[in-house]
C-alpha cells in the first residue's frame, strides 16, 4: 500500500508526462475503433461517432484516470491555491488590512510566548535545573538581607544535610562598580563582581567557554587573586581576545589573573540579580575575614536524585540547629529562627511573575480573538460580494466540501501570511526585549524565538485560520443557492441576514476590547498610584555616584581600635573634602555620603533594643543599616525630626543613632515611651548604649511597592562604611563632567562611575511593573483599533447597502442632520450592548487581577467609567465617516444609481 | 425492448481486466475493452474510457506492467501484460468471487419450504 502510496506522490509530480502519455493512448484508442468500425462496413463519419461514443468522452476518461493514480485532495488544494492568490491579488486592500491585522494579532501572541516560555515554561539555562533550589526563610521586607547566613551556617548547612549533592551560594551584597580595572595610562575603569563560594559553578552545572571556573584552591585565604569573565564584559572590554586566558590585569590594586571566560548562556544577573550588568565572578574567599562579616551568602543548594523536596525541606530543617552566626560565639547557634526553607530555584527566580504572565497571556490571547472577529467580518462582507459566484458553483457542480475547502485555503493562506510577518515583528520585538537590560525582570536576555515559539506560531496560525476561516465558510456552503443567484440588488434578504450576522460579530468585538481596555485601566492605575507613593526620599533633581576610597596603609590590618580609630579620621577628612569640592559645582544644594542607598542592596545588623525592656517574640525584620554622613539625608530629601548627624559626633562623644518613624513607633511603643516618642531615649545593640537623636521618615528600600521596613543610620564618624555613595541634591540639571572632576582631583584613581540620577533607582524597581503595564496597554490600544475598524467596517456597510432608501427618505424631505444623526444612534447602539457585555464580563474576571493592582479596586468605578468613554468615543469616530457620507447622499445621484 | 445492460460493480472491471490479461497475453487498452464487451456478450455497459483509469491503478499496485508497442495493423499502442503479483492477485480474487456468488446463488435460490439458511455459506 505504501508503495502505491509513494506512486501516486510520483504520479502526481510527474502529471504532464502522464497526462500527454494518456491523451496518446486515448488517440491510439480511437483509431483502433474506428478502424474497426469501418472494417465492420460503417462510413467513416459514423465509425467516428460510433468509436467515441464507445469511448465514452475522452475528457472523463482523463479525469478518471487522474483521480486513479494520483493525489486527488492535493490537486485540488493546489488548485485551490492558485485560485486564492488570485482572487486575493484582485482584491489588494482587502488582503492588505487582513494580512496586516493578522500579523499585528499573531506577532503579539509569538512575542508573548517567548516571553511567558522563557520566564515561565522554560527550564532554568542549567543541567538538571530541577533539582536546584533556593534555600531562605520565608520572603520578607528586607530582601535579601534576610535571606542569607554566615559563612559559618553555610558550612554546617552544608555538613548535617544529606539530601543534597552540594550546596554553594554567592556573596550577596557586592555593590555595583565593584571593581576598579586599570589597563595601561587611562583612568580606572568601574566593573562589577560576584563574589561566588568556590563550587558555585559545579553545583549550577555551568562550564566555562575558555579556561577553568574556580577551583577550592582558589578560596583560600593569600591564594593569588583569580578572576572569571563574562562572555558580555570579555567582549566589550578585551575585544573578545583568544589569548586572554592566564593573562592578569590590575584590578583593585592587585595584579588578578583571568582563569576563565563564561559561556554566553550564562548570564548571573539574568538569573540571581534581574536588571543588572555582571561583569565577572570572583572566589569568595570562606575561611578568611568574611567569616567576621555575619549573614553574607545566599544559599543554593542541587538536591540528589530522586530527593523530593518536602524531603530536602525536612533535612533542611533538622540542620537548622546546627547552624550558628559565629562558631566563635557558641550562644548563637541555632540562632536562625526564621528558618531555611529550599524552594525550587525556578520559582524563586520567576515565581513572583507567575500570574503577571498569566494575564499578559490571556490579554494576547483576547486581541488575537478580536483579530478573528474582524477577520471574519471582513471575510462575511467579502463572502456577501461573491455570494453570487459561489452559488453559481454550486451549480455547476461544486460540492459543498468543496466551496467550504475553497474558503478554509484563503484564510490559511491570509493566516499563513499574517503569521509569517508576524514572526518578522514578534522577532523584533523580542529582541528589543531581549536588550532592554535595564528592565529588572529574570533571564529577559536569554530571550529569542525557539524551536517551541515556531511550534507555538504554527499552531496559533492554524487555529486562528480556522477560527475566522470556518464561520463565514459554513455560512456560505449553509446560503440558498436559489436565494443566491435571486439575491441581486442591495437591500435583498440574505444581504440582510448577514448584516445581523456582521453586527453581532462587531458587539462581541467591542466586549472583548472592553476587556481587554478595563484590564489596562485598573493597571493604569495601579502604576499611577505606585509613581504617587511616598517614597521616604525625594528621587528628583538628586543623583548618586560611586566614590572610590583612596587606599590607606592601615586599611590592611585593623588590629588596634587605634589604627581603626585613625582609619576613620581620615575617611572622615576625605568625606568632608568631597563635599566641600561637589558644593561649589553650580546647582548643587547639598551633598552627603552613605554606603548603601535605598532600592540597591542592603544590610541587617540585628535590632538594638531599649535596656530593659524584653523583646516581644514576634519580632518584625530588623532595620536595615546605613553608615551615613551629616547631610545625607537632607540630599535625599528624606523628612527627619530632631537633629542630623553633625562632624563632630565622633569616638569621643556617645554613640548617635537615627532610626526611622517606624521602627521609632514600635520601639516607643513597647518601652512606653512618653508622646512615643523615641528622640532622646537610648538603644542597645548589646556592646554599646545608641543615644537616638532623631527619627527619618520610612523609607522604601527593598521595593516600591511592598511596605516599607525598618532603618537605622549610624553617622559615618562613628563606624566603618563598606563604600562610599555621594549623593547630591541640586536646583539645576547636573551632569557627571563636573562631578567626576571634582572628585579625580581629590582621588586620581576614582574610577569614571556611573553617574545616576536617583530617579533611575525609582524606575529599575518599577521596571517590572511598568513592562507589565505598557505591554497590556499597547494590547489593549490594538484591540481598541481593531473594534474601531470593525464598527466602521460595519456601518459603513450598511450605509452603502441603504443608500437608494436614504436617497428615497431625502427626496421625502428627511433632513441631512436626521440622516447623520440615524447613522451615528445605529453605531452607538452596536457600541452600546457591546460595552454593557464587556463591563459585565470584565467585573467577572477582574477579580483574576486584583493580585497584580495596587491600592486598585479591581471593580474601580473611575475605569469603569473612563474605559466605557473611550470607548463610546472611539465608536463615535469611527461611525462618524460613514454618517457623514450617509448625510451627503444625493438623492437623485442614489436613485438613478442600480 | 431491449433489456438494460449491466452497470458494473466496484472493483469488479480491475477483476475483469486481470483475467482478460492472463487469458490474452499483452493486450493493449481498445483490445482489453472490447474483448470484455465480447465476452460478456455485450450485457455489461462499459465507458471505454474507464478502463484507462482501472489500469493505471492496477499499474500503481503492480499487478501489470506496460510498455509501447505495435499493434497487429502497424499502429503504436501501450499494452499490458500480468505480472506474477497480478497472477496471485487474480487467483485470490477468483476464488473470492467464486465464493461469493455460490453464496449470491444459494441465497436466491431459497424458497418458503427449503427452511433453514445455509449454514454457514461456505462450499466444501
Amino acid at each position: 500500500m505504501n508503495g502505491r502510496f509513494l506512486r501516486r506522490v510520483r504520479a502526481f509530480f510527474t502529471r504532464r508526462r502522464l497526462d500527454r502519455e494518456l491523451d496518446a493512448e486515448l488517440a491510439a484508442h480511437l483509431d483502433l475503433a474506428i478502424e474497426e468500425n469501418l472494417e465492420r462496413g460503417l462510413s467513416p463519419e459514423e465509425a467516428r461517432r460510433v468509436a467515441l461514443a464507445e469511448l465514452g468522452g475522452a475528457q472523463q476518461a482523463r479525469e478518471r484516470h487522474r483521480e486513479a493514480r494520483g493525489l486527488m485532495r492535493l490537486d485540488i488544494f493546489l488548485h485551490d491555491l492558485r485560485y486564492t492568490f488570485r482572487t486575493l491579488g484582485r482584491d489588494p486592500g482587502f488582503t492588505a488590512v487582513a494580512i496586516l491585522i493578522l500579523a499585528l494579532g499573531i506577532g503579539a501572541n509569538i512575542a508573548v510566548f517567548s516571553v511567558v516560555n522563557t520566564l515561565m515554561l522554560r527550564p532554568l539555562p542549567f543541567p538538571n535545573a530541577q533539582e536546584l533550589v533556593w534555600i531562605a526563610p520565608p520572603p520578607q521586607k528586607c530582601g535579601l538581607s534576610c535571606a542569607t547566613y554566615s559563612t559559618d551556617a553555610y558550612d554546617e548547612f552544608r555538613m548535617y544535610t544529606h539530601s543534597y549533592q552540594d550546596v554553594t551560594g554567592y556573596f550577596a551584597f557586592s555593590s555595583p562598580g565593584n571593581l576598579s580595572l586599570t589597563i595601561g595610562n587611562s583612568g580606572p575603569l568601574p566593573a562589577t563582581s560576584i563574589d561566588v563560594i568556590a563550587n558555585f559553578f559545579n553545583v549550577l552545572g555551568v562550564r566555562p567557554a575558555m579556561g577553568r571556573l574556580f577551583t577550592p584552591a582558589d578560596a583560600l585565604d593569600g591564594a593569588s587573586p583569580v578572576i572569571v569573565l563574562s562572555d558580555a564584559w570579555w567582549r566589550r572590554q578585551f575585544n573578545a581576545d583568544p589569548q586572554i586566558i592566564g593573562k592578569a590585569f590590575d584590578i583593585n590594586g592587585r595584579q588578578t589573573t583571568v582563569v576563565g571566560v563564561l559561556p554566553a548562556s550564562f548570564d548571573f544577573g539574568a538569573v540571581f540579580s534581574p536588571g543588572a550588568k555582571i561583569d565577572a565572578i570572583t572566589p569568595l574567599d570562606l575561611y578568611g575575614p568574611p567569616r567576621d562579616w555575619g549573614n553574607i551568602v545566599t544559599l543554593i543548594g542541587r538536591m540528589k536524585p530522586g530527593v523530593t523536596l518536602a524531603q530536602a525541606r525536612q533535612d533542611a530543617n533538622a540542620a537548622l540547629p546546627h547552624m550558628c552566626w559565629n562558631n566563635k560565639y557558641p550562644q548563637s547557634c541555632g540562632s536562625y529562627r526564621r528558618g531555611a526553607i529550599p524552594v525550587p530555584l525556578k520559582e524563586y527566580v520567576s515565581g513572583r511573575l507567575r500570574r503577571s504572565l498569566i494575564v499578559l497571556w490571556s490579554a494576547v490571547g483576547l486581541i488575537l480573538l478580536i483579530a478573528c472577529v474582524n477577520l471574519s467580518n471582513l471575510l462575511l462582507a467579502r463572502a456577501t460580494a461573491r455570494s453570487k459566484e459561489f452559488a453559481m458553483r454550486a451549480a455547476l457542480g461544486a460540492s459543498r466540501g468543496r466551496i467550504i475547502g475553497q474558503l478554509l485555503t484563503e484564510s490559511l493562506i491570509l493566516s499563513g501570511i499574517g503569521a509569517l510577518l508576524g514572526l518578522c515583528l514578534a522577532n523584533l520585538l523580542v529582541f528589543w526585549l531581549a536588550h532592554q537590560g535595564a528592565i529588572a525582570l529574570p533571564l529577559l536576555g536569554t530571550m529569542r524565538i525557539d524551536g517551541t515559539a515556531l511550534a507555538w506560531t504554527l499552531l496559533v496560525a492554524l487555529a486562528t485560520a480556522f477560527l475566522f476561516g470556518i464561520f463565514p465558510g459554513a455560512r456560505m456552503a449553509a446560503g440558498n443557492l436559489q436565494e443566491s443567484l435571486k439575491d441581486s440588488g442591495l437591500g435583498a434578504g440574505q444581504s440582510r441576514k448577514h448584516e445581523r450576522v456582521r453586527s453581532i460579530l462587531v458587539v462581541t468585538e467591542v466586549a472583548l476590547a472592553c476587556v481587554l481596555l478595563v484590564g489596562a485601566g485598573l493597571l493604569l492605575r495601579s502604576f499611577l498610584k505606585v509613581l504617587d507613593i511616598d517614597l521616604g526620599f525625594q528621587p528628583e533633581r538628586a543623583y548618586a555616584i560611586k566614590v572610590d576610597l583612596p587606599p590607606y596603609a592601615s586599611d590592611q590590618g585593623l588590629r588596634t581600635q587605634q589604627a581603626y580609630h585613625g582609619l576613620i579620621g581620615r575617611r572622615t577628612a576625605f568625606f568632608q573634602q568631597v563635599i566641600a569640592r561637589v558644593l561649589q559645582i553650580p546647582g548643587v544644594e547639598t551633598a552627603g555620603f552613605s554606603d548603601y542607598l535605598p532600592l540597591g542592596q542592603n544590610r541587617e545588623w540585628g535590632t538594638p533594643w531599649p535596656k530593659g525592656i524584653p523583646q516581644p517574640d514576634a519580632l518584625p525584620a530588623g532595620p536595615l543599616v546605613y553608615v551615613v554622613t551629616p547631610g545625607f539625608l537632607r540630599a535625599m530629601g528624606t523628612p527627619l525630626r530632631g537633629r542630623d548627624f553633625n562632624w563632630d559626633d565622633n569616638f569621643n562623644t556617645q554613640s548617635v543613632v537615627i532610626i526611622s518613624q517606624a521602627y521609632a513607633q514600635f520601639v516607643a511603643a513597647k518601652a512606653h515611651w512618653d508622646n512615643g516618642d523615641a528622640v532622646g531615649h537610648t538603644l542597645s545593640n548589646g556592646q554599646q548604649d545608641l543615644y537616638i537623636i532623631g527619627v527619618a521618615a520610612n523609607v522604601h528600600e527593598e521595593t516600591t511597592e511592598g511596605d516599607a521596613g525598618w532603618q537605622i543610620y549610624y553617622p559615618q564618624t562613628q563606624a566603618q562604611p563598606t563604600s562610599a555613595q555621594l549623593v547630591l541634591r541640586a536646583t539645576l540639571p547636573v551632569n557627571s563632567g563636573p562631578v567626576l572632576q571634582a572628585l579625580r582631583t581629590l582621588n586620581p584613581n576614582q574610577t569614571a562611575a556611573e553617574f545616576r540620577p536617583l530617579q533611575t533607582f525609582v524606575d529599575h524597581a518599577n521596571s517590572p511593573r511598568r513592562f507589565f503595564m505598557f505591554l497590556v496597554a499597547a494590547f489593549a490600544a490594538l484591540g481598541l483599533l481593531l473594534a474601531a475598524l470593525g464598527i466602521y467596517g460595519v456601518i459603513s456597510y450598511s450605509v452603502t447597502r441603504q443608500t437608494q432608501e436614504i436617497g428615497i427618505r431625502m427626496a421625502l424631505g428627511a433632513t441631512m442632520g436626521r440622516v447623520q444623526r440615524e447613522v451615528l444612534a445605529a453605531t452607538l447602539r452596536l457600541a452600546a450592548i457591546g460595552i454593557l457585555l464587556g463591563t459585565a464580563a470584565s467585573l467577572a474576571v477582574a477579580r483574576l487581577i486584583a493580585s497584580l493592582l495596587f491600592a486598585t479596586s479591581p471593580w474601580d468605578l473611575a475605569t469603569y467609567l473612563g474605559m466605557a468613554a473611550v470607548l463610546l468615543a472611539i465608536a463615535v469616530i469611527s461611525g462618524f465617516l460613514p454618517a457623514r457620507r450617509a448625510a451627503h447622499v444625493d438623492p437623485m445621484v442614489a436613485l438613478r444609481a442600480n | 425492448m431491449k433489456p438494460s445492460k449491466l452497470d458494473l460493480l466496484q472493483g469488479t472491471l480491475d477483476l475483469m481486466v486481470l483475467k482478460t490479461l492472463a487469458a490474452m497475453g499483452s493486450l493493449h487498452g481498445y483490445g482489453i475493452a472490447r474483448r470484455i464487451e465480447q465476452v460478456s456478450g455485450n450485457q455489461v455497459l462499459l465507458n471505454q474510457g474507464t478502463i484507462y483509469a482501472s489500469l493505471v491503478r492496477l499499474e500503481q499496485r503492480g499487478w501489470i506492467r506496460s510498455s509501447w508497442g505495435v499493434s497487429g495493423n502497424h499502429r503504436k499502442a501501450k499494452f499490458y501484460s500480468l505480472t506474477a503479483a497480478g497472477q496471485r492477485r487474480l487467483s485470490e480474487d477468483a476464488r473470492y468471487w467464486e465464493r461469493l456468488s455460490g453464496v449470491m446463488d444459494r441465497v436466491l435460490q431459497m424458497d418458503k419450504d427449503s427452511g433453514a439458511l445455509p449454514e454457514d455459506g461456505e462450499p466444501a
